[in-house]
């Protein structure tokens, strides 16, 4: 029995982990590209379960199996969210790229509470039902108490995601002219890199991959409102931080080390602390070791 | 090949460059010399439209360039080799170059133009799964001449390429200057402040103080004027 909660709560912090890597990613790229804490990022991820809902909702009085439903909600949903954020970064931050960054960060926040409040007013204050886009599989059956169908679907999506964006990022042409970008913005113009184009995919990836974290997390515990954003948001920076931001790997590695420590701490001590332990870490981190766990130093000029 | 006409070029209310006129002929290598600050890495800044020119033409085989971006300034052949090399300090050797050859799609002769390049410098492919950030600074500025030459330069603008090098490879890379200027036809506008060098090498020259040409003459001609030689030249 133990060990089962043991284990429950480990599934428990992969799933966390899951979730905030998937926000994490597009924190940590677009800081690595435009050196900028896309504070509206988790707006995104809100903005992908709310259009996921409405989708689906409006899907499910046509009778169409529950796959179809989930697979069109959550397509749409990840490719309006795309399009949010590549209108984000025209509108907010393309204009300001030559301005001092502390402006364009105001303009992030900015653009943030914009996002909440717009949906605030043009959807609910309260928070919505979310309906159950994955279903129960059999053969998760035996272990139902341990790992849920929704989880699984999140580590496996995780997964995949993880793995398509390591090989776009280290082998592909676009993925090379990301990092070149990220590592001397001017150099990679002048190998003929056309940067806006670079910046808009970078926000258009980050953007899709929150979205689906949101669309998955909401089907999981079936509720959302307005604000789901920003504290999740938060604790994705938090985990970006925490592995290095502008590091893509550290992204990965920090979020799944706040989802275990959340998962664990809220376990076996109380669950009443939940949010204190991520902010605790951010603290330590920026004490101790603020450049990350996986975070470059800078590197000298020979 | 590449005309300046009058151009100027502001930092903020700084005027960086005044009334700039330069001219560069196909198959040529032109030198820009000037003391540090005199506004030499500004100029090939403007031609690639970095930092853009306020007024003034700027036109490229017949083509006016100085309101495009810079990857279209570069798809037209026009490479910069930056001063500070600017290696990719994260990406391996191989990928700097890669990078090089970013606008280009023949894979065959991209492969190709590798392999040439590992052939002119062995270091470099034996350090080719290295990072760039590793290399020294002899090995970078190979590097990014190298990756400047993956570009296939119709006009090729170096900034500095001796600086901070030891005297043995300061010779080295220049007689690499005068080798892809005659082997390929590659014309080359080339800043320097080691002027002595620089004058050897090059065919015209042109001299820069405070953002203005103050002298532009053939190459033998400068290395016989009072001033430059008193200026440049510490003779």
């Amino acid at each position: 029995m133990k060990f089962e909660f043991f284990l429950e709560l480990f599934v428990g912090g992969l799933t966390r982990g899951s979730i905030y890597a998937l926000i994490a990613l597009g924190y940590t790229m677009v800081y690595g590209i435009i050196k900028l804490i896309n504070f509206a990022h988790g707006e995104i991820y809100m903005i992908g379960a709310f259009t996921a809902l409405i989708i689906a909702s409006v899907l499910s009085f046509t009778g169409l199996p529950l796959l179809a439903i989930a697979l069109i909600a959550i397509t749409l949903a990840v490719l309006y969210s795309a399009a949010y954020g590549y209108t984000m970064e025209k509108i907010a931050y393309k204009p300001l790229r030559q301005a001092p960054r502390l402006s364009a960060l105001i303009s992030a926040i900015g653009m943030s509470l914009f996002l909440q409040n717009y949906v605030l007013l043009a959807q609910t204050p309260d928070f919505l039902p979310f309906p159950d886009l994955i279903g129960e599989f059999g053969f998760l059956k035996p272990v139902e108490n341990i790992m849920r169908s929704s989880q699984f679907v999140i580590l496996v999506v995780t997964a995949v995601v993880l793995v398509l964006l390591t090989i776009l990022i280290k082998f592909t042409r676009i993925g090379k002219a990301m990092r070149a970008t990220a590592q001397d913005q001017v150099m990679a113009r002048l190998t003929g890199i056309n940067i806006n184009r670079v910046i808009s995919i970078t926000f258009i990836i980050g953007s899709a991959t929150a979205a689906l974290g949101g669309v998955l997390i909401s089907s999981h515990i079936s509720q959302i409102n307005f604000y789901i954003g920003f504290i999740i948001g938060i604790k994705a920076f938090v985990a970006a931080v925490l592995g290095g931001i502008g590091s893509l790997p550290g992204a990965v590695l920090g979020s799944f080390v706040l989802g275990f420590t959340e998962s664990y701490a809220t376990g076996y001590i109380s669950s009443d602390y939940e949010d204190v332990f991520a902010f605790a870490f951010l603290v330590l981190i920026l004490i101790f070791k603020p450049s990350g766990i996986l975070g470059k130093p800078e590197l000298q000029k020979v | 090949m590449l005309e300046l006409e009058n151009v100027n070029t502001y930092y903020g209310n700084i005027q960086a460059l005044s009334n700039l006129s330069i001219s560069i002929g196909e198959g040529e290598i032109i030198t820009l010399i000037g003391a540090n600050g005199a506004g030499k890495s500004t100029t090939l800044m403007t031609i690639c439209g970095i930092v853009p020119a306020l007024s003034g033409k700027i036109t490229f085989e017949d083509e006016r360039i100085e309101r495009l971006s810079t990857d279209r300034i570069v798809a037209k052949g026009i490479i910069q080799v930056p001063e500070g090399r600017r290696i990719f300090p994260y990406l391996t050797v191989r990928e700097n170059l890669d990078m090089g050859a970013y606008l280009r799609n023949d894979k065959a002769e991209i492969k190709r133009d590798i392999e040439y390049i590992f052939e002119i410098f062995p270091i470099l492919a034996e350090r080719r799964n290295q990072t760039g950030g590793t290399l020294s600074g002899g090995e970078q500025q190979m590097l990014a001449i190298s990756r400047g030459l993956m570009g296939k330069p119709r006009l090729l603008l170096l900034d500095e390429p001796s600086l901070g090098l030891a005297p043995l490879i300061v010779t080295q890379i220049f007689s690499i200057i005068r080798k892809i200027n005659e082997e390929n036809d590659t014309t080359i506008f080339l800043v320097e402040q080691n002027a002595n060098q620089a004058l050897k090498v090059a065919h015209r020259g042109y001299v820069m103080e405070t953002g203005r040409i103050t002298l532009a003459d053939t190459c033998e001609n400068l290395m016989q004027n009072d001033d430059v030689r008193k200026a440049y030249l510490g003779v």
